[in-house]
């Protein structure tokens, strides 16, 4: 049984109101940072617990705090980007929905770290029911002294404010998210300057994910070098996964990351395995972004170690036989499913969401869904694979934000991966057309097949 | 950081093994342009007179060798050169680097992806930054085969014609309709594939600068409604000329075929910008774009030179250099009276082609 230290309380009912919450030993953490902590102190014990963004990226959080640009005069942001728009992640809106105040706690911790006295929460559009949450939260914490002017007696005022999204992907880049927050159209800006030193209306600001923000309480309770002493080397402490897919329990799961990727799938406690008896075919473990991986190269590492649930293990041997922890969508797919099916409904997800700011993108997601849609359909050439693995290649890295990258990556590995099964569908247009069919070689290594 | 205490007044940089100084704050771009020719990346987006314009269309993507003499590592991606700025002693790699020529060749292709190709019927033709970037780092051929994308014409006003479907998104107009004139009504709406420039619902874009979109635009997507279909750019001349006027610097150039002026745009220099006049962008006013269509309106201060790689430089001859008289000098100074003139037996070439206002027709030769 591994450690929670976030969801620990989130099965207490009532644990969503103020009461509840601070009665099972809510607001310790600014209790204690406030009382007997500097600025400096909060910031350098997340640097020491090692935490990493949980937004996809993994970023050493402390040290993107500590780039902060602290100039005279200049009031200073703290942005929590709550636009989970990521196919295949849905953990933060857990968190904010069963334990909001953990999230607002974390918030004003951080903000007294950062020397933020306007803290925002950018939520997407679609969660209209977790602002409400959200805003009553912030009422209970403002009633109960936790916001607004002088916060126990500290000097230090905070005030948290909730904005929604209208429903673009996009804006949870951070660049763009500050653009929208901005009340303009949600483009990324171009980098440099990085929002550390100019970001929301020109000022220094931090955005990061409501997982990372929510992971500063226990951070701060139990100081910085407990936490550390959770997971494997530079993953420290617990992450939430969301998995779906062909499993049989399908839900957000707090992991300390010192599992393995089979104990994940297959543990009654997590996942609990393939349902109906079906073998696993591939998976993507960190949101739709990241690059899918056959079932052989999931479970063991090319090296042929196992493969563990850990920002490091997960991206063992780089794109060609490993994926990345990304934002922890953990999605799991059995052998009746398409790859071809799956990467066009991916690809038309990202031409549907390109901002159109910049040509590779606006262009080229538009381009590989019509190709996918051709072969998916029967009307595929066997040159529309080699095209397609070049308009990727042409994309990645060419556009000012990372959803060029994110478009192109799963079209790359499940060419990478799964050529034949493209393959089959130019050399079987008819069966192609009449149902969709995926290959059942990719074998399940663990089952043995009769 | 905490060691840049004094900066250097200039700053070194190498691009495509071309070393050259320049001001701190420099871009990369700016820099390849002082040292001119292949060495400058194309720019589809960027215009310097435009401030927050470029880093979109991707034309100009350089690849750092060398982050600075300080941090010699490379950047892992490719850069925005309109964007990025110098650092001492960075190393840039342009022409030289095969990775930058084939992400170029693959924004090229992106970018006429979904472009109408109706060079034939597009005033623009001549012209236009997309069909030079094409000739110039294009591959030739499609690997396009579903329909392009279509956008439903919109009228946006008595003096410009958007036709979206040409449009590249390079939002320069955008900028213009910023920070030149008082009020932007048009913008960008819709995402992704299918976004456009529109304004919001059917409005007229009547600014007195809004002119100026035109001359910004780098492909056919905004062009003048009163050059609409007149004539192709490069039977026109282009003749420098300036007026008084109350509202822009009144310093133009005419497009003029015989002595009709068919268009009126702002100066533009080598880099297809409009030009600056006393340090200032010589942006004009929409009276002296579209008003002031006759040549007595005007100063006519003489022709304007053209690039002779340009398409327009075919139709008029300044700046053409003649062949030094080598009979003489092949004949010791002798006069070659044996040769024999031509206007003496011919009727036809009594007509002097160069002195004819455009293209030579039958009729010129009726007189």
């Amino acid at each position: 049984m591994g450690r929670k230290l976030l969801l620990d309380k989130a099965h207490v009912e009532n644990i969503r109101l103020y009461e509840v919450y601070r009665r099972e030993g809510g607001y310790r953490s600014v209790e204690k940072a406030l009382k007997s902590m500097s600025p400096d102190q909060v910031t350098d014990e997340v640097k020491k617990s090692g935490l990493r963004g949980r937004g996809g990226a993994g970023f050493p959080s402390g040290m993107k705090w500590s780039f902060l640009a602290k100039p005279e005069g200049v009031p200073r942001y703290l942005v929590v980007n709550a636009d989970e728009s990521e196919p295949g992640t849905f953990k933060d809106r857990y968190l904010m929905e069963f334990i909001p105040h953990l999230l607002i706690e974390g918030m004003i911790t951080s903000s007294y770290a950062l020397g933020s006295n306007n803290s925002y929460i950018y939520i997407r559009g679609e969660y209209a029911w977790i602002v409400d949450i959200l805003q009553q939260a912030i009422a209970e914490a403002r009633n109960n002294g936790w916001l607004g002017k002088n916060i126990l007696g500290s000097g230090f005022d905070c005030d948290i404010h909730v904005q929604r999204g209208a429903g673009a992907y996009i804006c949870g880049e951070e660049t763009a998210l500050l653009e929208s927050l901005e009340g303009k159209r949600g483009n990324p800006r171009i980098k440099p300057p990085f929002p550390a030193v100019k970001g929301l209306w020109g000022c220094p600001t931090v955005v990061n994910n409501v997982e990372t923000i929510a992971a500063v309480v226990p951070i701060i309770n139990e100081g910085g070098e407990e936490y550390a002493k959770i997971g494997i080397g530079k993953s420290t402490g617990t992450k939430l996964i969301s998995a779906c897919g062909n499993i049989n329990k399908p839900g957000v799961y707090e992991i300390d990351m010192t599992i393995s990727v089979e104990e994940f799938i297959y543990s009654d406690e997590y996942c609990g395995g393939i349902p109906n008896g079906r073998k696993l075919k591939a998976c993507i473990p960190g949101g739709s972004s990241v690059p899918i991986l056959p079932a052989n190269l999931l479970l063991k590492t090319a090296k042929g170690e196992t493969r563990m649930m850990t920002y490091e293990s997960l991206a063992d041997g780089g794109f060609a036989t490993g994926s990345m922890m990304g934002s922890g969508g953990f999605i799991v797919m059995d052998d009746r499913q398409c790859v071809v099916r799956h990467t066009y409904t991916l690809a038309r997800f990202y031409r549907h969401e390109s901002c159109g700011q910049c040509s590779p993108c606006r262009e080229g997601t538009g381009w590989m869904e019509k190709i996918l849609w051709n072969i998916e359909t029967g009307k595929g050439k066997m040159s529309d694979i080699d095209l397609l693995w070049d308009i990727q290649r042409k994309i990645e890295g060419n556009t000012i934000c990372p959803l060029g990258d994110a478009a192109a990556w799963p079209v790359a590995a499940a060419i990478r991966h799964f050529r034949d099964e493209f393959e089959w569908h130019v050399n079987n247009p008819e069966e192609a057309q009449k149902r969709n069919y995926g290959l059942a070689h990719y074998a399940d290594p663990l089952v043995v097949t009769a | 950081m905490a060691e840049q205490t004094n900066t250097p007044a200039n700053l070194k940089v190498t691009i495509d093994n071309i070393t050259v100084e320049v001001a701190p704050g420099t871009t990369i771009l700016q820099a390849a342009r002082q040292i001119g020719g292949d060495v400058t990346p194309p720019a589809m987006c960027y215009y310097s007179k435009l401030e927050g314009s470029g880093g979109k269309c991707r034309t100009c993507l350089v690849e750092v060798a060398a982050g600075s003499a300080a941090d010699p590592r490379p950047m892992p991606k490719l850069v925005a050169s309109c964007r990025t700025p110098i650092a001492e002693g960075m190393i840039v790699k342009n022409i030289t680097s095969d990775r930058v020529q084939e992400a170029r060749a693959g924004v090229v292709e992106f970018l006429l992806v979904n472009h109408p190709l109706d060079c034939p019927v597009c005033d623009q033709a001549g012209e236009c930054h997309l069909q030079d970037l094409g000739y110039e780092h294009g591959k030739e051929g499609t690997r396009y085969e579903f329909k392009r994308r279509t956008f439903e014409p919109e009228d946006i006003g008595p003096y410009i014609q958007l036709h979206m479907n040409r449009c590249i998104l390079c939002y320069r107009c955008t900028y213009v309709a910023d920070q030149l004139t008082d009020n932007r009504v048009h913008g960008v709406l819709d995402r992704g594939d299918h976004a456009n420039i529109s304004t919001h619902i059917s409005k007229a874009i009547e600014n007195n600068f809004c002119g100026n979109m035109i001359d910004v635009c780098p492909v056919g997507a905004l062009t003048d409604k009163t050059f609409r279909f007149k004539n192709r750019v490069w039977f026109t001349k282009p003749v420098e000329a300036h007026r008084d006027c109350d509202q822009c610097c009144g310093k133009v150039t005419l497009w003029q075929r015989g002595e009709d002026v068919l268009r009126v745009t702002a100066r533009k220099d080598e880099w297809g910008e409009v030009q600056s006049h006393e340090g200032k962008p010589g942006w004009i006013c929409n009276t002296c774009r579209f008003e002031k269509k006759k040549a007595s309106d005007w100063v006519i201060e003489g022709p304007t030179k053209i690039n002779r790689h340009s398409v327009i430089a075919q139709g008029h001859y300044l700046g053409l250099k003649k062949p030094t008289e080598t009979l003489p000098a092949v004949m010791d100074g002798r006069d070659p009276k044996l040769m024999m003139d031509i206007h003496s037996v011919s009727e036809v070439n009594r007509v002097d082609i160069s002195e004819l206002p455009g293209p030579a027709t039958s009729e010129n030769f009726k007189k």
